[in-house]
């Protein structure tokens, strides 16, 4: 660093952690500050003596830090590293500095001194409880331009970058004995006791480094070194042990069924310069045998009027940032108490040297050695006093103090204030894992209850003040949960000694005197939502008798800090204004996340080219190298048609289609599904599971075959080989490849497990290549060895096994087309060799490769049905025409007696059938309705709709296949499909315009 | 099988491989594969036409020369063999089953090196550990969106199988798993 | 993300290896053709739904590919049992005490 040392005001030599060897330097709404190497924004903001962060939600107050932890409500910052690598609502508690950070203030404009939306403040009697549901409810129309708009401006908690995210995101799963949340006195001890007693322990702390309150507490000993030492020692100590697994920087997010529990690690958000390899964040997806829950407790705010000045923090993080960070909050700072830690903080700021005015103490009687200790000190302290109000705008000025039971006004000038009322054990993640809080009325808090999965709470989470009591808990859960899950191991114990560390008596929950009820001051119970204990009384009185709503109504607790020290108060104030005990009242659920979570975490790998595999078939490149389109099917790429020399996609399918029915066409068929069925009963088997009767199909013949579910609705098509007596080849739609084998498992499993029947996917063993058209045996016939192609030997609907190219395969001469035709199975390795042999051979004849939708076309004009798309889940064999391919002597099979359900016997039922426009050019729209009558009034009378619609090239006219209601019956009848701009008249008719007869399948 | 074919075959992954600290990602060669399914009754007469006994433990596999063979499930077993086709050896065997060659439906990818378990657990929701999945386990399961086939063939090494169309998936989240752990591990 | 333990493969294993499939023990009759309407639309179409215990049918699709039943509690989500196709409905009231007795472990 060449340029000169900035000044940080606040910061005090010889006091904290940090290394002033270290320097920093970051950026703050674009002014260059100083900071060391260990500071968050925010210590390194108050170092700077900045305490004016942000502006509020919804009145636009000024604010300012008020934590140094991840509660934190207020400092909220946009950090931007590049230009797409902006992210808002960092908590400046938790950011690290890195070296050229840049944070922005959010939520003022046009500047965090001079907000406009400060507006809102003075007319705050019209943003009161519940304003978004009373202000902006008339006239409707208003909402979508004015109201919504408004809102989403004046409203917003900073901005969403509007560039990709050019960062990765790694994820794993993790399995453990142990798993550890939080890594103070309690989890670290625990930790070592299970760790020592052979078991896996992860534990994780959401800080860069361990020991929780440690960072702050410096009167506690243990093993003979200072408490913040002991904990960097302790997690070493773990750290190189195999069967251990520390994570720093971690936070637990959401605790699941089965102990199954998700972490965010933040990996690169503290670095200057991340290499591009290493993820910003990873997610832990832990399953553990056992969770010791160490998460401690949170310090909570006075509720006061104009608590939320900058400069009015809590007081333990006054001394996190005094001990840790080496910053002092202020010059001259005022306390205002309800519980002792206060005195601690004011005790270490003072033999920092920083002036101590008074401290204020809402009891009457506070802990005599104390209050003399203060004295000593000579701190004033005013047992039985309140602060009734702070003074100054920007930044805190004075406080306004009075006795608890009324009196005088002294106003005292200070330049910060540091604040306890109390601590809330963070029962959340045990809460979040469906376990019942319980009341502690002597204390005003949750604690641990009924616990509904295999876990343990240690610590201050669980209501245990006394240090040693805390570690004893904590190393006996963690050798319980070492020994519960290792039973066979033998079983060692640990001692750790401490000393010092107060339990921390006094407490208050709810308005601070001056904030009571009949009051019109401004003390505020949730920071970030602007919600005063005014706001909760009025819920109740507009008759919200339930936490839950009273939450919802006022949004208390519902930022983002989810109402970490929101919470107590707002129910203490809510069961007073019901007259009700607190416990009645009820505790609002924790739900995950305990902290904010990026997306881009949970989405982990799941993007760009992982974000779904995209299959291709082994012919892909061929495809490509020859100008095919693709189209999407499913996750596969198939080849949708093949324009060349500039053709449009009509003008290459009309050519196709053409080619391929006057000369020859070849066609990618390989993602067709495919089941080889094999055993003794396979005959039997297919002829349960299909309509069709399946027994004498001789050994090389194919059949056609139609599967219905119990229902007896179609539910796949495709043809069936028989290789051999006991195997068959059995094909199905590309679409119903997953679901047709699952289904044949669960009969085969569950309801005929009698037969000797096995299935095996081969659905990418075997590429296959149809080549249809006149010339289709021409172009084969010289590759193929050991297969008669001749009609005779080889008719339609028959295979056999030979070679083609050289490479093994099952021919099958089928079609579905209605030309003659063949399809080619070989082993999909070779697929691409052989089909870049045959496809020059069909070039040079002047064929062409043809596409899916050349192929769509083609089994149109023959009235081919595709399941799905001329079936919808509704039609039956016999509605799709296709009533000759169920067995009638068959006296079993799925579906025998759901087709004679009456429903689907009666007349009248939606049936298959081909539509002709009269007009000779309209295209009809898939999917458009069918009437009889077009001149009816609307809502009209629907009798069906047009499933499959195309240009036909080789009938030279619009051909189109429709569901209709008793469309058998209906044949020549005019009907009408209406569109938007135009009636289309149509006739009903069969489904085949090409070749009706079916000649040209046999050449 | 392969004596006459005269044409280039072309694997799923052609030759790709991807390595960093820690961890090698490799698309393995050719190799011949059969899905085997079998009752209880006639696993002996297999074992002993395959030359590999059939293991019955779930999540076990068992190996004879360049053979393995895997349990996927109580009736159903995937053979494994770089050299000599499997299905050839079930032709003469007189019990009801079901041999199917799919030596080209699935390709594998073999995963080594001291990362290798976490770079499979970035995807796969199974416990690696060797006390859980030790050395031989194999197991049908899950990696990120498609399914897998997994087995331990050495303590740092794994062989994955899967359909070759979701082989250019499988493979790109392997390899992107490595990258970012070898640079997590770097830290 | 459940654990479920497969009675085949004698382990829990993670969910996403799984697939439901239903309520257990809806058998098809061996006499289809012989059904009542009432008698099929019985066996097709209705299902218990039921709030607490329910048995229903999974399969182990990505793993041993077994179907298999499961009693399991709808309102706390846990599996008390798994078993093998096939086999009987397990013994109720056996099951819930014995689910009682392991809460109270923990
Ligand atoms: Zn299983």
């Amino acid at each position: 660093m060449n340029a000169p040392v900035l000044i940080q005001p606040n910061r005090i030599a010889g006091k904290g952690r940090l290394s002033v060897a270290d320097p920093m330097r970051f950026t703050f709404d674009g002014k260059t500050l100083p900071a060391l190497k260990g500071d968050t924004v925010a210590s390194a903001l108050i170092a700077n003596d900045i305490h004016l962060v942000g502006r509020s939600f919804k009145y636009h107050r000024p604010r300012g830090i008020v934590s140094a932890g991840p509660e934190e409500p207020n400092a909220l910052l946009g950090i931007q590293r590049d230009v797409a690598r902006h992210t808002p609502n960092i908590r400046a508690t938790v950011q690290e500095v890195y070296d050229g950070l840049e944070a922005t203030s959010q939520n003022r404009w046009p500047s965090l001194k001079y907000d406009i939306g400060e507006i809102n403040d003075v007319v705050s009697p019209l943003l009161s409880a519940g304003f978004y549901y009373k202000t902006f409810m008339w006239p409707r129309k208003a909402w979508d331009k004015v109201y919504e708009p408004f809102i989403r401006n004046a409203a917003g908690l900073g901005k969403a970058p509007v560039h990709k995210d050019p960062d990765r995101y790694s994820s794993q799963h993790e399995h453990c004995d142990v798993l550890i949340l939080g890594g103070g006195v309690a989890g670290l001890s625990a930790a070592l006791a299970a760790a020592k007693n052979g078991a896996r322990v992860i534990i994780c702390d959401e800080q860069p480094t361990f020991g929780g309150a440690l960072h702050f507490d410096t009167d506690i000993v243990i093993d003979g070194m200072d408490g913040f030492s002991w904990a960097q020692q302790a997690m070493a100590k773990l750290a190189a042990m195999d069967n251990v697994r520390v994570l720093t920087r971690t936070t637990a997010f959401g605790y699941y069924a089965q102990n199954y529990v998700g972490l965010i690690e933040r990996v690169s958000e503290h670095l200057s310069a991340p290499s591009a390899d290493l993820p910003r964040e990873r997610l832990w997806e832990v399953r553990a045998k056992k969770v010791i829950i160490a998460t401690g407790s949170i310090e909570r705010h006075m509720v006061f009027a104009n608590n939320d000045r900058p400069g009015i923090l809590l007081a333990s993080s006054a001394r996190t940032y005094l001990n840790h960070y080496g910053v002092a909050v202020g010059k001259n700072v005022g306390v205002y108490t309800a519980n002792d830690s206060a005195y601690a903080a004011a005790f270490d700021l003072k033999e920092a040297g920083i002036n101590i005015p008074a401290i204020v103490d809402i009891r009457e009687h506070p802990n005599a050695e104390l209050v003399a200790k203060a004295k000593a000190l000579g701190i004033r302290v005013l047992t039985g006093h309140g602060v009734m109000a702070a003074g100054g705008k920007l930044r805190v000025s004075s406080m306004s103090v009075a006795p608890v039971n009324g009196g005088a006004r002294e106003v005292i000038p200070i330049d910060s204030i540091i604040m306890s009322g109390g601590w809330t054990p963070s029962v959340h993640m045990f809460s979040q894992s469906r376990g019942k809080v319980a009341y502690d009325a002597a204390k005003s808090r949750f604690v641990p209850g009924v616990y509904a999965q295999d876990c343990v709470s240690v610590g201050s989470c669980n209501g245990t003040d006394d240090l040693s009591a805390i570690i004893d808990e904590a190393i006996k859960a963690g050798e319980e949960a070492a020994t519960y899950v290792r039973p066979n191991t033998s079983q060692v114990s640990i001692s750790i000694e401490a000393n010092g560390g107060n339990a921390w008596e006094g407490t208050l929950i709810g308005a601070a005197p001056g904030a009571e009820a009949g009051k019109v001051v401004k003390a505020f119970v949730d920071f970030q939502n602007d919600v005063t204990a005014k706001d909760i009384r009025l819920a109740v009185q507009e008759g919200f008798q339930s936490i839950e709503h009273v939450k919802r109504f006022t949004t208390n607790g519902m930022a983002t800090d989810q109402g970490k020290l929101s919470n107590m108060h707002g129910l203490a104030i809510a069961a007073e204004a019901l007259g009700k005990e607190l416990p009645e009242v009820g505790l609002t659920t924790f739900r995950a996340p305990y902290t904010p979570i990026t997306f881009g975490a949970l989405v982990s790998h799941s993007k760009g080219a992982l974000f779904e595999p995209t299959r291709k078939t082994p012919m892909h490149e061929s495809e490509v190298a020859i100008g095919a389109v693709f189209e999407d099917v499913g996750n596969w790429k198939r080849a949708w048609y093949y324009p060349k020399g500039g053709e449009d996609m009509h003008a290459a399918v009309n050519r196709e289609c053409k080619t391929t029915r006057t000369n020859v066409g070849m066609f990618d068929a390989s993602t067709l599904g495919k089941i080889e069925v094999v055993g003794p009963d396979a005959a039997e088997f297919l002829n349960l599971i299909y309509t069709n009767p399946f027994l004498k199909l001789g050994v090389g013949k194919l059949r056609y075959g139609i599967m219905c579910r119990e229902d007896g609705f179609i539910y796949d098509d495709g043809v069936v080989a028989r290789i051999a007596e006991d195997r068959f080849h059995v094909t199905t739609t590309t679409g119903g490849a997953p679901r047709v084998l699952n289904m044949m498992e669960d009969y085969l499993q569950t309801e005929f497990p009698h037969m000797k029947v096995w299935l095996t996917s081969t659905s990418e063993q075997w590429a296959v290549i149809a080549v249809q058209g006149p010339k289709s045996r021409d172009i084969i016939a010289p590759f193929v060895d050991g297969i008669d192609l001749s009609a005779e030997a080889l008719p339609h609907m028959s295979m056999a096994e030979g070679t083609i190219c050289g490479v093994p395969t099952r021919l099958m001469r089928m079609s579905f087309t209605g030309e003659m035709g063949f399809e080619i199975n070989v082993p999909a390795d070779y697929g691409r060799a052989v089909w870049d042999t045959l496809y020059e051979a069909v070039e040079a004849a002047d064929g062409c490769a043809y596409g899916t939708e050349s192929m769509h076309v083609l089994r149109a004009e023959k009235g081919y049905i595709i399941v799905g798309q001329d079936t919808d889940g509704t039609v039956t064999p016999h509605d799709a025409g296709l009533d000759w391919a169920v067995g009638k002597k068959k006296t079993d099979f799925v579906g025998i007696r759901g087709l004679k359900r009456p429903d689907l016997v009666a007349s009248g039922r939606r049936q298959l059938v081909g539509l002709k426009s009269i007009d000779g050019r309209s295209v009809l729209e898939e999917g458009a309705q069918i009437v009889e009558d077009p001149n009816q009034p609307v809502p009209m009378k629907m009798i069906g709709w047009v499933s499959s619609s195309y240009w036909s090239e080789n009938a030279q006219k619009p051909i189109a296949m429709a569901l209709i209601e008793d469309g058998f019956n209906l044949m020549g009848k005019k009907l009408y499909v209406p569109m938007a701009n135009e009636v289309i008249e149509v006739e009903v008719c069969k489904a085949v315009f090409v070749d009706e007869e079916g000649g040209r399948l046999h050449g | 099988m392969d004596n006459s074919v005269k044409l280039r075959r072309s694997l799923p992954l052609a030759e790709k491989a991807f390595g960093a600290s820690g961890v090698s990602v490799t698309s393995m060669g050719a190799g011949y594969r059969c899905s085997l399914r079998v009752g209880a009754d006639d696993v002996a007469a297999l074992s002993q036409a395959l030359g590999v006994d059939l293991p019955q433990t779930p999540k076990t596999s068992a190996r004879s020369a360049s053979r393995i063979a895997m349990w996927l499930g109580p009736d159903e077993w995937s053979i494994y063999d770089s050299k000599n086709n499997p299905i050839d050896d079930l032709k003469n065997v007189d019990v009801a089953c079901a041999g199917v060659d799919v030596s080209h439906r699935n390709t594998a990818i073999e995963v080594s090196g001291s990362l290798a378990a976490g770079v499979i657990n970035a995807g796969c929701p199974q416990d690696l550990s060797l006390e859980v999945f030790p050395v031989g386990a194999c197991s049908r399961t899950i990696l990120g969106k498609v399914e897998i086939v997994l087995c331990r063939t050495k303590a740092d090494i794994f062989h994955v199988e899967c359909w070759r169309s979701f082989s250019p998936y499988v493979f790109e989240f392997l390899s992107t798993a490595a990258k970012e752990q070898s640079a997590l591990a770097a830290r | 993300m459940l654990l479920i333990h497969c009675p085949y493969c004698a382990e829990e294993r993670p969910e996403t290896e799984f697939a439901h499939a239903g309520e257990a023990h809806i058998e098809r009759s061996t006499e289809m053709n012989a059904l009542t309407d009432e008698g099929f639309s019985k066996f097709f179409f209705y299902r218990d739904n039921t709030k607490g215990t329910t048995f229903e049918r999974w399969r182990h699709i990505h793993g041993c590919g077994r179907y298999f039943n499961a009693a399991r509690d709808t309102v706390s989500d846990k599996f008390l049992t798994t078993y093998k196709a096939g086999e009987p409905k397990p013994d109720l009231s056996k099951l819930v005490d014995d689910q009682t007795n392991a809460g109270a472990k923990s």
